[in-house]
C-alpha cells in the first residue's frame, strides 16, 4: 500500500526582483526514489531550501504536508526533527575533525557537556557499516576522499533518524566508481523502506534509480513522469522547452583567421594530485568570433579558463597556447596579460573587484602602466580613463569615486569588464558574464560583447545559460567532466543538442 | 546603497552646478576621518598645554617630543604598508634593538678601522635591516606562513641576538658625537641667528637662561619654503583639475585647510627656531613622510599594495605579483626598523639590551589609531603619523603631569580602543 509522505503545494518564492519559484507542486510517495531535474537556476535548490526550512515559513507561499501534517518549519532544526535531512552539494564537514566528531557535531552523546567518546564512536562504527564505509571513526575528514566524505554525510543523515533523505547533486564531484557505489546505496536504502529525493542533472543516473521524475524549469513544475515514461529524450525536451526571443542584440559576425588556440591542455586538481580535472582540451577562436563553452556546473570550464590564465588554478599543467600561430607563455597572469589575454571572472566579488576601493582604482588596476610614467600615476589621466570607460560600459554610479562594494551586481560586472577592456586584450575570456544580474544589465553586457567582436577581438564566453550561448555566440563547444564532448556552429545548435552532448558524454568520461 | 536608479550622469554644465553642494558635502565626509584625527591631536595638545601649565608647547619640550617619538613614527610608516597589505610585523622593536646593538659594536668595540665611520655603519645597518625584512617576508610571501607567527619568532630571535651581542645585560657606549647628531642634533644654522630681543645679562655678566629672543634663521627660511611649496602645489593641482573640467574640492574649504595647516606649521617652526633650530631627526622624518605619502598616493607600487590588501585574489588575477610585493613590503619594514634602531641608539648615546622593547605595540597602535583596517586595504600615511603623534603627546604630557607609568598605559589602551570603535561605528553607519 503506497501512501504519500510529502506533498508540496503551490510553492511560490520570490527574491527581490526575481520569482524563483511559482506554484511548484511536488508529491513524493513513501519508499520511492524521486528525482528532481532541471537546468542550473531552474529552482531545484531553492525548492529544497524551502522544504528543509532554510527559507523559514512565511518567506514563501504554499503548503508543505509531511506525514499527513502541515508543517511550518522555522529553520533546519525543525525539519530535521521531523526526519527530513538534506545533504547539500557543497559538503558541510569540518575537515580537521574526525569522522565521529563530524557525524555527531552539535548532537554529541554527552552528559552535562562532557562528551562520551565511546558511545559516539560505537554508534559511528554502526552507521559507517550501514553506508558501507570501512574507515576508523577517528580518521580525520581531510584524510579521506570526496566519495567517502559523501558517505560520511549520509551516515550523518542516518544518525538523525531520517525519514526523507534529500541529496542535492550528490555525484557532482565523485568519480564514476564512487557514483555507482552511492547509487547502489540509495537503492539499498529504498529496499529498507526509506524515501529519498535525488536532485541531479545526470540523466543516466536518474534513469537508473528513480521511480519518478519531476522536471522543473524557470521556477515551475513542468511535469512528473512515472517510471515507465522516463527516458532521456523525454526529460531533455521537458527541461529545455523554452523559446528564444529578442533578448539578444543583433550582430553581423565578421570572422577572420584563427587568433587563439589551445592544444592538448591538461590540468590536475590543486589538492588531490591524482585527480585530473582537465583532460586534454583543444579549442580555437577566430578573430571577431564569439565562441561559447557550454556545460553544467562542475564540468571544469572555470578551471580550464583559470588554468589558462597564468596558471591561476590547478597544477601539473601541460599543453600549448598559441596566439596567431605562435606559442606563447601564459605561466603567470602578468605574462598572459602582456600577450593580450584577459579573463573576466565568474565570481566578481571574490576574484574580480577590490570592494573597499572605488571604481576608478578598480578600472585601472590591470593596466596601471597605461596611466603612469616611471611608476608615477598620472592622476588626471587615470580619472579621464575611468570616466571614459564608465561611459562606454554605462556604469551607473554617482561618480567614479563610488566604492565598488556599493554597486549593484550588473554595475559591478561592468566595472570588471571595464578593467579588462582598458587592458586592451586580443583574447577575452568571459566566465559567466551575466550571472546574477538583471535582464536589462544582461542586454548591455551582450551589446558590449557584440561590439568587441566587431572590433576584431576573439571572445570566449563560458555560460551555464544555454539560451544565452545560443543567442550571442557563433560557435559552441560543449564541455563535460574536463573534456570537450561536442562542437557545433551556433546556428545548428539547440538546447536539446547541447544537453544531448552532455548526457551522452557522461559515460565516456569514466 | 543601490545606484541602479541613479540617472546616467552626463557632464553637462547644469548638472555640475547642481552637483556642487553634494561634492562639498562628500569632500567633507570622506576627509572627515583625517580632519577628525588632526583635530583630535590638536585637542589633546591643547588639553595638555593647560594641564602641564604651558610646558607642552615650550620650544625645548617640542624638541624633546620629536626626538622621543621619531622612531615610532619612522617605523609606523613601514607598519602602515604592512598592515594595509593585510599583515602585521611584531618584530620591529626587537629588530630596532638588534640594529642599535650592531651599530654600537661596529662603532665602539669591533676594530673595523675606517669602516667604523658612523655613516658607513649606518648604511650597513640599513642593509642588514632590509635583509632581515627579506628573510621574514620570504616565509610570509612565498610559503604563506602567517606573518603573525613569522614575526613573533623574529621578535624573540632578534631580541635574543641583541642581548647576546651586547654580552648579557651590559650596555655599549658612548657612541661618537657624529652619530648621536642623528637624534639629538639640530640642523646647522648656515644663515646665522637673528637676535630680536637681546638676552638679559645678570650681575655676574652671564646671560639669564630663557631670556631674550634669538631665531635660527635657517629654520625659519626652510619652514617658509615648505609652507609656500605646500600652498603652491595645492593651488596648481586645483588649477590643473579645473582646466581639465573636473570638480575640485570647494574653494573656501581649500583656503581654510591651507591657511590652518600653514599657520600650525609656522607656529611650530617659530618655536623650533627660537630654541636651537630644526632637529635633524625631524628633517629626516619630514622627508620620509613626504616620500611615503607620494608612494602611497601617486605611485603604481603604492596602488598595488592597497589593491592586494583589499582583495589579494583579485589583485593577483589582475596581474599583480602579490608574492614579490609582499616581500618588498617587509624589506621596507626591515629598513625602517633599522633606521628606528639607529635613532634610538643615537638618542641614548649607547646601545642597551632593552632598546625598542615593546615599541612594536606603540607602532601598531599608531597605525590603527590612524584609521588603518586590521583586514587590510585601508589606511593613510598621514593617519599613521598623526596616530604616532597622538601617542607621543599623551606619553609626553602625562609624564610632565606626573601620571604614573602604569596609568599611562591604561589611558593609551583606552585611546586605541576608542579610536577603533569610533571607526567601526562610523563604517556601520555609512
Amino acid at each position: 500500500m503506497v501512501s504519500t509522505i510529502l506533498e508540496m503545494r503551490d510553492i511560490t518564492k520570490t527574491f527581490p526582483g526575481v520569482k524563483a519559484l511559482s506554484n511548484v507542486n511536488l508529491s513524493v510517495e513513501e519508499g520511492e526514489i524521486h528525482a528532481v531535474v532541471g537546468e542550473n537556476g531552474a529552482g531545484k535548490s531553492t525548492l529544497m531550501k524551502v522544504l528543509s526550512g532554510v527559507y523559514p515559513t512565511g518567506t514563501y507561499d504554499g503548503q508543505i504536508i509531511f506525514n499527513a501534517q502541515e508543517c511550518h518549519f522555522k529553520g533546519i532544526h525543525d525539519s530535521e526533527h521531523k526526519g527530513i535531512v538534506i545533504i547539500h552539494q557543497e559538503l558541510a564537514l569540518v575537515p580537521m575533525l574526525s569522522i565521529a566528531e563530524n557525524i555527531f557535531l552539535g548532537n554529541e552523546h554527552a552528559r552535562y557537556g562532557v562528551i562520551d567518546w565511546n558511545a559516539n564512536e560505537a554508534r559511528t562504527s554502526a552507521l559507517l557499516k550501514k553506508v558501507g564505509l570501512k574507515e576508523d571513526p577517528k580518521t580525520l575528514i581531510t584524510n579521506i576522499g570526496v566519495g567517502k566524505q559523501q558517505l560520511v554525510e549520509i551516515a550523518k543523515a542516518l544518525s538523525k533518524e531520517v525519514k526523507l533523505l534529500i541529496l542535492d547533486e550528490p555525484t557532482a564531484s565523485l568519480s564514476e566508481k564512487d557514483s555507482q557505489a552511492l547509487l547502489d546505496l540509495l537503492l539499498e536504502f529504498k529496499r529498507q523502506g526509506m524515501t529519498s529525493i535525488l536532485i541531479s542533472h545526470k540523466l543516466n543516473e536518474v534513469n537508473r534509480v528513480a521511480d519518478k521524475v519531476t522536471v522543473i524549469r524557470d521556477g515551475r513544475t513542468i511535469e512528473t513522469l512515472a517510471k515507465k515514461d522516463i527516458s532521456e529524450d523525454r526529460i531533455i525536451t521537458s527541461m529545455v522547452g523554452r523559446s528564444l526571443d529578442d533578448r539578444y542584440p543583433p550582430r553581423e559576425p565578421d570572422i577572420g583567421e584563427v587568433v587563439f588556440e589551445v592544444k592538448n591542455w591538461s590540468v590536475y586538481h590543486p589538492l588531490h594530485a591524482e585527480r585530473q580535472v582537465i583532460k586534454g582540451i583543444d579549442i580555437n577562436v577566430r578573430k571577431g568570433e564569439v565562441v561559447g563553452i557550454a556545460g553544467l556546473m562542475g564540468a571544469g570550464r572555470t578551471e580550464f579558463a583559470m588554468s589558462l590564465f597564468g596558471r591561476s588554478y590547478g597544477r601539473h599543467i601541460t599543453g600549448e597556447v598559441l596566439l596567431k600561430g605562435k606559442p606563447i607563455d601564459v605561466s603567470s597572469v602578468s605574462r598572459a596579460v602582456e600577450h593580450g589575454i584577459a579573463y573576466v571572472t565568474e565570481d566578481r566579488k571574490t576574484f574580480g573587484l577590490n570592494l573597499i576601493d572605488h571604481i576608478k582604482h578598480n578600472i585601472t588596476l590591470a593596466n596601471l602602466g597605461g596611466v603612469s610614467r616611471h611608476g608615477v600615476i598620472d592622476d588626471l589621466g587615470e580619472l579621464s580613463v575611468a570616466n571614459d570607460y564608465r561611459g562606454k560600459t554605462n556604469i551607473r554610479a554617482s561618480s567614479v569615486y563610488q566604492m565598488t562594494g556599493n554597486l549593484s551586481g550588473g554595475n559591478q560586472q561592468k566595472v570588471v569588464l571595464s578593467k579588462w577592456l582598458f587592458a586592451d586584450p586580443e583574447v577575452l575570456i568571459l566566465d559567466e558574464p551575466t550571472r546574477g544580474i538583471d535582464v536589462g544589465a544582461k542586454y548591455e553586457i551582450y551589446t558590449i560583447i557584440a561590439r568587441l567582436a566587431a572590433e576584431g577581438k576573439a571572445i570566449v564566453v563560458i555560460s551555464s545559460e544555454m539560451p544565452e550561448l545560443l543567442g550571442i555566440t557563433d560557435r559552441i563547444y560543449v564541455m563535460n567532466e574536463g573534456r570537450i564532448v561536442g562542437e557545433m556552429p551556433a546556428v545548428d545548435a539547440s538546447q536539446e543538442k547541447i544537453m544531448r552532448a552532455i548526457v551522452r558524454g557522461e559515460g565516456k568520461a569514466a | 546603497m543601490s545606484t541602479e536608479s541613479a540617472p546616467a550622469p552626463q557632464s553637462s554644465v547644469a548638472e555640475d552646478v547642481q552637483q556642487r553642494p553634494r561634492i562639498a558635502v562628500s569632500a567633507l565626509t570622506t576627509n572627515l576621518r583625517e580632519y577628525g584625527l588632526i583635530l583630535a591631536l590638536i585637542a589633546i595638545m591643547v588639553f595638555f598645554q593647560f594641564t602641564t601649565s604651558g610646558t607642552l608647547f615650550k620650544p625645548v619640550n617640542l624638541s624633546n617630543l620629536v626626538q622621543q617619538n621619531s622612531f615610532i613614527i619612522v617605523m609606523a610608516l613601514g607598519m602602515l604598508l604592512v598592515i594595509v597589505s593585510g599583515h602585521i610585523d611584531l618584530s620591529v622593536g626587537s629588530v630596532a634593538g638588534f640594529i642599535g646593538a650592531l651599530a654600537a659594536m661596529m662603532m665602539v668595540i669591533w676594530p673595523l678601522g675606517p669602516l667604523s665611520n658612523p655613516l658607513v655603519v649606518s648604511i650597513i645597518c640599513l642593509i642588514v635591516g632590509g635583509a632581515i625584512g627579506a628573510a621574514q617576508g620570504y616565509w610570509i610571501a612565498y610559503h604563506r606562513i602567517p606573518s603573525f607567527i613569522v614575526t613573533l619568532a623574529g621578535m624573540l630571535i632578534f631580541r635574543g641576538i641583541c642581548q647576546a651581542l651586547l654580552g648579557g645585560g651590559s650596555s655599549v657606549g658612548p657612541l661618537p658625537d657624529g652619530f648621536k647628531a642623528l637624534s639629538s642634533g639640530f640642523i646647522p644654522d648656515v644663515i646665522g641667528p637673528l637676535t630680536l630681543i637681546p638676552p638679559t645679562v645678570n650681575a655676574a655678566g652671564k646671560t639669564i637662561i630663557g631670556s631674550g629672543l634669538t631665531l635660527h634663521m635657517t629654520t625659519i627660511v626652510l619652514g617658509l619654503i615648505a609652507v609656500l611649496a605646500y600652498a603652491y602645489f595645492g593651488l596648481s593641482t586645483r588649477r590643473k583639475r579645473e582646466r581639465h573640467g573636473y570638480e575640485a574640492e570647494p574653494f573656501p574649504l581649500f583656503v581654510i585647510k591651507t591657511l590652518v595647516g600653514s599657520a600650525l606649521a609656522l607656529f611650530l617652526v617659530y618655536q623650533f627656531a627660537s630654541y636651537r633650530g630644526l632637529p635633524v631627526v625631524l628633517l629626516v622624518m619630514g622627508v620620509l613622510i613626504s616620500l611615503f605619502v607620494f608612494v602611497t598616493k601617486r605611485m603604481t607600487i603604492g596602488r598595488r599594495i592597497y589593491a592586494m590588501g583589499g582583495n589579494a585574489k583579485a589583485a593577483q588575477l589582475s596581474g599583480i605579483k602579490t608574492e614579490r610585493l609582499t616581500l618588498m613590503v617587509f624589506v621596507n619594514m626591515g629598513v625602517l626598523s633599522a633606521l628606528g634602531g639607529l635613532i634610538i641608539a643615537a638618542r641614548l648615546g649607547q646601545a642597551v639590551p632593552a632598546a625598542g622593547l615593546g615599541s612594536e605595540l606603540d607602532v601598531i597602535a599608531a597605525v590603527f589609531i590612524g584609521g588603518a583596517s586590521a583586514m587590510g586595504g585601508v589606511g593613510q600615511v598621514i593617519g599613521a603619523v598623526v596616530g604616532g603623534f597622538i601617542m607621543g603627546v599623551m606619553n609626553n604630557g602625562m609624564s610632565i603631569m606626573g601620571v604614573n607609568v602604569d596609568w599611562q598605559q591604561v589611558v593609551k589602551g583606552l585611546v586605541l580602543l576608542g579610536a577603533v570603535i569610533f571607526d567601526v561605528y562610523n563604517k556601520n553607519k555609512a
